[in-house]
């Protein structure tokens, strides 16, 4: 299929629209390796595996988050609330093993409890989200605004506002572990991306995802179940979300409800959308959110690492991804 | 399919809720001035009014933006950066502080206006990013602190000053209201903001000049951030280049409460400062209830109770709509 529309583009458009289809296919490929080529040019020790690690373990959170909202996005909504959620994600399972929710009888178990229950509630708080985009039709902006809002204040009141700092081996394997001298979290994220294409590609709910995005009322009329796929898609999305914000917690040996998370939304939007997956829905790039999430880790870096004001890097990154909905949008027409 | 019916019957539900908030804000009053002994005050009238002027203006660029079905998300963003702005032009003249900061709020207005009507990005995004960029220029002309104003050429007056009793943001809040109740009452404009709301492709089919209309909004929300920006770094005497955070969500709010429909081509002005007031009052009986003791209720509840109200006012909102396309179909 794919094939014969490249065919019909390629004779039927304009030049114009043609390098906007090339730039839409080929344009965050082409800048991620740019980046790496000026990197290896102009930035002192960057083929180390010590920057490697470095990147691999910034951009692990970033990729995991991201790859929720492109299922989101796949479907025409959008998750504004994934920040909030790791706050509560990760105000959550510090106290779960420390004790402070219930009194722990056995390590283990509350470090496996640790795991799994903040990424239920932030599974659930995500059903709760498609809830009010399914049941009550809230347009996806104002539905997640709600916990957006709501979410980082529920993690503030929990832990009233306080630092937890914690030290438990077990727990923060998530994030300081290695396996094969590989980073944990990277595995993780690894294993997730895998995960998520091949559901898109192989799977019937994959499809249903890209149905429901192309055209929900066709969807419907197929027969295929869009509230049901819809509220899955938040839930991941949550759940997601839940485990980055264990892993950010794990990596700094502290939660601070007030920081874990803050402004994730964006950088998972912007993955996402450097990564080529229209934002107005149908299409789920997965491959593409991650290089889309590496894009944007590396400018930080490449910023950060010669010299350049945090305060700039945020206006590069508002430039990169006007420029690359710009050029999606515009590959999409043709 | 007639525009004109659709408007027509987009107005009752419409209606209902802005009837519904300026009765609660009532309610509100009544309950605080009867349970709390210093509510009706002149310090926590006046008080109350100079820091929440800014969150209305505010609040009404950002109705009209909804009202053409679009969304401005970085109105914080240019809050913070307008209030740096303004601050470094201080020195020179109380204008020049205020005139500079508003134009710094033109110019991110513009720019998301060009983004959303000449690249044609969705609003939501392109406003993302522009937030982005206005908090990164922000700190960058700030270099990453907060920038004292000066408190010699007058510039602070516009904050923290009266005039015949009453706080000078209040006036500048009640003078931008009351133009803005004209543009959309009284002016050709207004009208057709609504239509663009109710549809962009009948609007430009029906000749409106729909890029420019669209583009004047988001200037008019850039302008009144600015503005806002001005007034807090005049109140607080120095330009905050990491303040505005959530200021967003505070004007969404406001115009949802306002019973202005999300989906846009339906709004109102007067409903509009009637949700943004109501919003400040629960925050400022919060305050008063923890002062009686009974509660504490930490500022982090804060974000949970605006949240619970969002949560509220959408789902009743939904409700509404649901029941108007309900209608329809019979």
């Amino acid at each position: 299929m794919t094939t014969i529309e490249t065919q019909a583009t390629a004779t039927a458009v304009p030049s114009g629209k043609r390098f906007f289809t090339l730039a839409g296919r080929y344009g965050t490929v082409a800048a991620f390796l740019a980046l790496i080529l000026f990197n290896v040019v102009f930035t002192p020790n960057f083929l180390s595996l010590q920057t490697l690690n470095v990147n691999l373990t910034q951009v692990a959170t970033i990729v995991i988050v991201a790859i929720g909202m492109t299922l989101v996005i796949a479907t025409g909504g959008i998750d504004l609330s994934v920040g909030s959620l790791m706050a509560i994600g990760g105000a959550l399972a510090p106290m779960i093993f420390m004790g402070t929710l219930f009194p722990v009888s056995s390590m283990p178990a509350a470090v496996a409890l640790a795991f799994v229950l903040p990424v239920v509630a932030t599974g659930l708080l995500g059903l709760f989200n498609g809830l009010l985009v399914t049941r009550f039709a809230i347009q996806p902006i104002i539905a997640t605004l709600v916990l957006f809002i709501a979410g980082r204040g529920i993690a503030q009141v929990m832990t009233n506002g306080n630092l937890q700092v914690f030290r438990n081996e077990g727990f923060q394997f998530i994030a300081l572990g290695r396996v094969a001298g590989i980073p944990a979290q990277v595995i993780l994220m690894i294993a997730i991306a895998a995960i998520a294409w091949a559901a898109i590609r192989y799977t019937m709910f994959g499809r249903q995802i890209i149905a429901v995005g192309g055209n929900e009322k066709a969807a419907r009329l197929t027969g295929i179940p869009v509230h049901r796929v819809k509220l899955l898609v938040y839930m991941i999305s949550g759940a997601l979300a839940g485990v980055a914000g264990l892993i950010v917690v794990a990596r700094n040996s502290a939660s601070d409800a007030n920081l874990v998370g803050l402004g994730m939304e964006l950088d998972a939007i912007a993955a996402v959308a450097v990564g080529g997956t229209l934002l107005t829905g149908g299409r789920a790039n997965i491959v593409g959110t991650v290089i889309g999430a590496l894009v944007i880790q590396l400018v930080r870096y490449t910023l950060l690492a010669n010299g350049v004001p945090d305060a700039a890097a945020l206006i590069v990154k508002a430039a990169l991804i006007l420029l690359a909905v710009f050029i999606q949008q515009r590959a999409g027409k043709s | 399919m007639n525009p004109l019916l659709k408007a027509l019957t987009l107005k009752s539900p419409g209606d209902m809720a802005r009837l519904g908030v300026i009765l609660a804000l009532f309610g509100l009053i009544l309950f605080g001035a009867l349970r709390y002994e210093n509510f009706l005050s002149q310090y926590n009238i006046l008080s109350f009014l100079r820091y929440n002027s800014m969150f209305a203006l505010i609040a009404l660029g950002m109705a009209f933006v909804i009202m053409t079905g679009g969304i401005d998300l970085s109105v914080g963003g240019t809050a913070a950066m307008a209030s740096v702005v303004a601050a470094l032009l201080s020195p020179y003249h109380w204008a020049a502080g205020l005139f500079g900061g508003i134009a710094a709020g033109l110019a991110v207005g513009a720019l998301n206006g060009f983004t959303v009507t000449v690249m044609r990005i969705q609003p939501f995004i392109a406003t993302l990013a522009t937030m982005l960029a206005a908090y990164g220029t922000g700190l960058l002309l700030a270099g990453n602190q907060s920038v004292s104003v000066s408190y010699d050429s007058g510039f602070t007056a516009i904050g923290q000053d009266d005039f015949l009793g009453f706080p000078i943001p209040a006036w500048i809040a009640l003078l931008v209201y009351v133009a803005g109740w004209l543009v959309l009452e009284r002016l050709p404009v207004g009208r057709h903001v609504l239509a663009i709301g109710d549809g962009e492709a009948t609007a430009a089919l029906m000749g409106l000049k729909v890029r420019r209309t669209l583009a004047a909004v988001y200037i008019g929300s850039g302008a009144l951030a600015g503005l806002a920006g001005v007034i807090l770094a005049s109140q607080f005497g120095a330009g905050q280049p990491t303040e505005g955070v959530g200021w967003e969500l505070f004007a969404i709010a406001s115009v949802v409460v306002g019973g202005t429909l999300l989906t846009g081509g339906s709004g109102s002005v007067g409903a509009t400062l009637a949700g943004a007031l109501l919003l400040a009052m629960v925050f400022n009986i919060l305050n008063f209830e923890n002062g009686l003791g009974w509660i504490s209720l930490s500022a982090y509840w804060q974000s949970v109770i605006r949240g619970g109200f969002l949560l509220i006012v959408v789902v009743l909102q939904a409700r509404l709509m649901s029941r108007r396309t309900g209608e329809e179909r019979v």
